[in-house]
């Protein structure tokens, strides 16, 4: 039995991708049992493993974890990357929530009818560049550290650095208006883990294919 | 000036009431600070206090803080209703998190357009009551305790009695097949601070009348 935490979930980013970005950044080696088809779910359903009969599920330190902010949460302060005390880890939870919401309407894009695919791109580029990266951008400038919060690489600047990808493949030169992130993203991907993550063959994920939505509307009926 | 927290939200349940219980079930006193049009969010907006553009948000400490989880994490910390150590705080944020996905469906169900309400409400009935309860339900008879971690009161205990008494507003009966969620239910109302709460006159509101729906789909669209 192996003591590396083991995920479940499809092959894909979805709600996992967070979980997998920051179990990387820690340096955390981690295995994964593929959900591919109905049947994986529901023998996962059926054999107790799912606390809310969802995944992400992941099974670490004796737990079989579910939701996705809970898991975070959990590894983040096992691995010293929420802040050192209580205020920083109000900032830091503010921050990935606000990370938290980009990404989620980024996620949904794909499954959009496609009358409406256009128009919530649109939405998605408005909310990044006149809500959340200037907020980001302005803690940046605020304080002139190099992370976030508290001078010191927390899960908010991973959480930040996984969005700003996101966004890019939405649009290349979505950082255009905001040079402190466009440092801030060269600086956090040069990071030993986080650069090991990023190379071809990691267990980052790629962006979802028609393939791959078509199969996740069938195993979640979505 | 006041060093109690300061509540930013409309009159009303929404996002705020899980902060709102809380505070109470913690003892400490709050004041609230109502938007009534969609002015009093731009004049918030515009004077750089929210930081994502959103409410709620809660004078706290010094911090303008936003963000319904950010804030619920931060209190509970504060006041000790987060367990007693990072596997507690585990099993608590993933019980709060089954919860606010089921508050979710609780909060919006006044909102859903006519022609919607029927399936909603079927839904939000469905998932209560195989989805949520039983698993509350199983916690409970796992470890026969009164509270749900860690033999002590925490978050999730108020949290999941929020639930039951919203659940119960749209069908009385919701927990009938649930004995131990029926005695949990009694025993955290008991709990001095929060049976404060639960009588007239405390800051706990009440649900949204048809009447004002509009009202707050006008604030914030």
């Amino acid at each position: 039995m192996a003591g590396k935490p083991k995920l479940h979930y499809t092959k894909g980013r979805g709600k996992m991708e967070s979980i997998r970005w920051l179990l990387a950044a820690a340096g955390v080696e981690f295995e994964e049992e593929f959900i591919e088809k109905k049947e994986d779910l529901e023998k996962l359903r059926n054999g107790g493993s799912l606390l809310f009969q969802q995944v992400p599920m992941v099974e670490i330190d004796g737990m079989k974890m579910v939701q996705t902010r809970a898991i975070l949460s959990y590894i983040a302060a096992k691995y010293n990357l929420y802040g050192k005390d209580l205020k920083e880890r109000a900032w830091i939870d503010m921050y990935v929530e606000g990370t938290t919401d980009l990404m989620g309407m980024i996620m949904y894009l794909p499954l959009q009818p496609a009358d409406a695919k256009e128009k919530h791109l649109a939405l998605i580029i408005e909310r990044a560049t006149t809500r959340y990266f200037p907020v980001y951008e302005k803690a940046l400038k605020d304080h002139g550290h190099d992370y976030l919060v508290g001078n010191k690489l927390s899960c908010a600047d991973i959480h930040l650095l996984e969005a700003i990808l996101m966004a890019e493949e939405c649009k290349p030169d979505i950082l255009s208006a905001f040079p402190l992130l466009q440092a801030f993203k060269g600086r956090i991907s040069n990071i030993p883990t986080i650069k090991k993550f990023l190379q071809p063959g990691s267990q980052r994920k790629p962006p979802p294919d028609d393939k791959y939505i078509a199969n996740v509307r069938r195993i979640f009926i979505v | 000036m006041s060093g109690k927290p300061k509540l930013h939200y409309f009159n009303g349940r929404g996002r705020m009431e899980p902060i709102r219980w809380l505070l109470a079930a913690a003892g400490v006193e709050f004041e609230e600070c109502y938007l009534e049009t969609k002015d009093d969010l731009i004049k918030l907006q515009k004077g750089g206090s929210l930081l994502f553009q959103q409410v709620p948000m809660v004078e706290i400490d010094g911090m303008k803080m936003v963000q319904t989880r950010a804030i619920s994490n931060y209190i509970a910390a504060k006041y000790n209703l987060y367990g007693k150590d990072l596997k507690e705080r585990a099993l608590i944020d993933m019980y709060v998190e089954g919860m606010l996905d089921l508050n979710e469906l609780l909060i919006t169900h006044p909102f859903q357009p006519a022609d919607k309400k029927e399936q909603h409400f079927a839904t939000l009935v469905d998932k209560a009551t195989n989805r949520y309860f039983p698993a509350f339900e199983k916690v409970l008879k796992d470890h026969g305790q009164d509270f749900l971690v860690g033999n002590r009161f925490s978050k999730a205990d108020v949290q999941l009695l929020e639930a039951i008494l919203m659940a119960e507003e749209y069908k009385p009966d919701i927990l009938a097949k649930f004995p131990l969620l029926q005695s949990f239910k009694a025993r955290i109302s008991n709990i001095p601070t929060i049976k404060k709460f639960l009588q007239p006159g405390s800051q706990r509101k009440p649900q949204i009348e048809e009447k004002d729906v509009q009202k707050v789909l006008k604030i914030f669209y």
